[in-house]
């Protein structure tokens, strides 16, 4: 589990994470949504220690990062998967991880085979691999302790699609058997596909948070009759504000049952209705950071 | 839309068993620090070339000195030239890669304590100044032994043990001050130049003020560390000398060296 509370960083008067709270539950995978400078990466910083918080404080599991007496036992951290000596090997990189935690040198093996890089790939040196190479050496590095938390910065980003269904299903597991996960990223559709729970950040501030099917049940219903202009109406006359698409169909943030009622009661056959999850999360997270963006040009 | 909403603050009480796990023993960090310096082809080139060196310098001393030159303290003297160049570049490289290279993402997230990181770079970069430079005159006392027989005249040792201790001190100020360099700077690039600005633009900088301010050149021993550590390389330094050398040393490697290990503490790694 991974607290973080009213977490603050400065930097002489710009403030990159502004008094961001939230909490990564075991068993769930929790999405960290934003767009490129909303503070995500920062934020990650200072929950390992690399960064110092101004205000506010992040937990792993209950304690600060720095009082862990072997981080790596505890929470896998993958922030940037370039960030390696580029003349190791990928399997001196995890032989360096596997000896500072103290672990049975088996698990470099077990490790590379987890994340099917090959004997003669893990002998290679790191400025020849690929960035989904090294996306798969980053998720070695931090697996290789068996962690309860993993902390993932755009785990996806260089992945093939038969490699991104691959991830998504490690950290689906992972997250069953009782894991921690915290997954950055701007790719929204992959989010959408793995998250249980979802943290969206703008301009370093909080903007929207919650299970996944709370946030998507707010994204309304689309209705269509053939007697639009008279549903439209009837729905109007109930209180619920509708707007009418381009494609005919009618538009509200209402439940569908509440509009389906309405229907039924002004007795106007239906041609369809469903909730407007296809929109998604993408409508909202643009609308979103658009409007933190709107506001923080103000500040 | 009604999708903004507060994200639940208040944390929901952590039940996991812990398990609580044994610090990373400080040993274990030199182990690995070691490693390190020896696991990339431009690490494990750079730790061999102590060694070519001190071939190659005593080869040519055998090749190009006359007989009556060769002398234990020749011998010394070749190897020593290309020592203080390369072990401060050891220095600066075991901190430096871990930014320039950006490894330091993953060194200082398996040990956050950075200062556990930091002292036994320093440490192994002292140990391994010794190491090479006790290699170094191992191969020029062999090189005096063969070059000596080669010449059919007897091998000359006038070369005390206070005398390489002194040699060996010398060299270990370099290092110490590429170390110095690496944590200040903790770029690469920057850390090599700033050493060569340290040990060619300095001595020159103060030569030029010697020639021309008499108070300087009276008193330049107390802030020259270049000219105060170039005594020991061949003379028994008074009781002055000695309080020079820690009086320069203290301007030029103490002080920076404080504020670099500060910075490193405190620094963001990104």
């Amino acid at each position: 589990m991974i607290t973080v509370e009213n977490l603050t960083k400065t930097y002489r008067g710009f403030t990159a994470v502004n008094d961001v709270s939230f909490v990564a539950q075991p068993g769930r995978v929790t999405g960290f949504l934003g767009p490129n400078g909303a503070g995500k990466s920062t934020t990650l910083r200072i929950m390992v220690g690399l960064t110092d918080a101004s205000a506010g404080s992040a937990t792993i599991l209950g304690r600060p990062f720095s009082s862990l007496p072997n981080p790596g036992r505890e929470i896998g951290v993958l922030l940037d998967a370039s960030a390696q000596h580029a003349g190791r090997t990928g399997r001196e990189i995890l032989t360096v991880a596997q000896r500072t935690m103290g672990l049975p040198s088996i698990r470099v093996d077990e490790m590379l085979n987890l994340v099917s890089l090959t004997e003669r790939e893990s002998s290679r040196r790191v400025k020849n691999y690929s960035l989904g190479m090294r996306q798969r050496l980053g998720i070695a590095t931090a697996l290789i302790g068996e962690p309860e938390v993993l902390i993932l910065d755009e785990p996806a980003n260089g992945l093939d699609p038969a490699g991104i269904r691959w991830m998504r299903d490690l950290l689906r597991d992972y997250a069953n058997r009782g894991g921690t996960v915290l997954l950055s990223s701007h790719l929204l559709h992959e989010i959408e596909v793995i998250a249980d729970d979802l943290v969206m950040i703008g301009n370093g501030r909080i903007v929207a948070g919650g299970t996944k099917a709370e946030l998507l049940s707010g994204a309304g219903t689309v209705v269509r009759a053939s007697a639009s202009a008279a549903l439209a109406q009837a729905l109007r006359d109930a209180g619920i504000i509708v707007t009418s698409s381009t494609d005919g169909t009618l538009r509200t943030d209402a439940e569908a049952s509440q509009v389906g009622e309405v229907a039924l009661n002004a007795r106007i056959a239906l041609t369809e209705l469903r909730s407007a999850d296809n929109a998604g999360l993408e409508e909202m997270f643009l609308e979103l950071t658009a409007q933190t963006q709107r506001e923080g040009a103000a500040a | 839309m009604s999708t903004t909403q507060e994200v639940p603050v208040t944390a929901p009480q952590d039940t996991s068993p812990h398990t609580t796990h044994a610090p990373i023993p400080f040993t274990r960090i030199l182990g690995v620090e070691l490693r390190k310096m020896f696991d990339t082809r431009s690490g494990f080139w750079l730790m061999a070339s102590i060694a070519i060196l001190a071939v190659i310098a005593t080869a040519a001393t055998i090749i190009f000195s006359p007989s009556e030159t060769l002398t234990y303290g020749n011998f010394a003297g070749a190897i020593g030239t290309p020592m203080a160049v390369i072990l401060p570049i050891v220095a600066i490289l075991s901190v430096t890669s871990e930014w320039s290279q950006r490894s330091a993402l993953t060194t200082f997230t398996l040990v956050p304590n950075r200062q556990r990181v930091i002292s036994a770079k320093l440490l192994l970069t002292v140990a391994i100044g010794a190491a090479s430079m006790v290699l170094a005159l191992t191969v020029g006392a062999v090189g005096n032994l063969i070059g000596t027989a080669i010449a059919g005249v007897d091998p000359t040792w006038e070369v005390s043990v206070r005398e390489v201790a002194q040699i060996i001190l010398a060299n270990e100020i370099g290092v110490l001050i590429g170390f110095m360099l690496g944590v200040l700077l903790r770029s690469s690039a920057g850390a090599i130049v700033g050493y060569f600005v340290y040990s060619l633009v300095l001595p020159t900088i103060s030569g030029a003020l010697a020639s021309t301010q008499q108070w300087y050149a009276d008193n330049a021993g107390w802030i020259d560390l270049n000219w105060t550590t170039f005594q020991l390389f061949d003379s028994t330094l008074s009781r002055t000398e000695w309080t020079q050398l820690g009086v320069a040393s203290t301007i030029w490697l103490v002080i920076p060296l404080t504020v670099g290990l500060i910075l490193v503490r405190r620094s963001e790694v990104k």
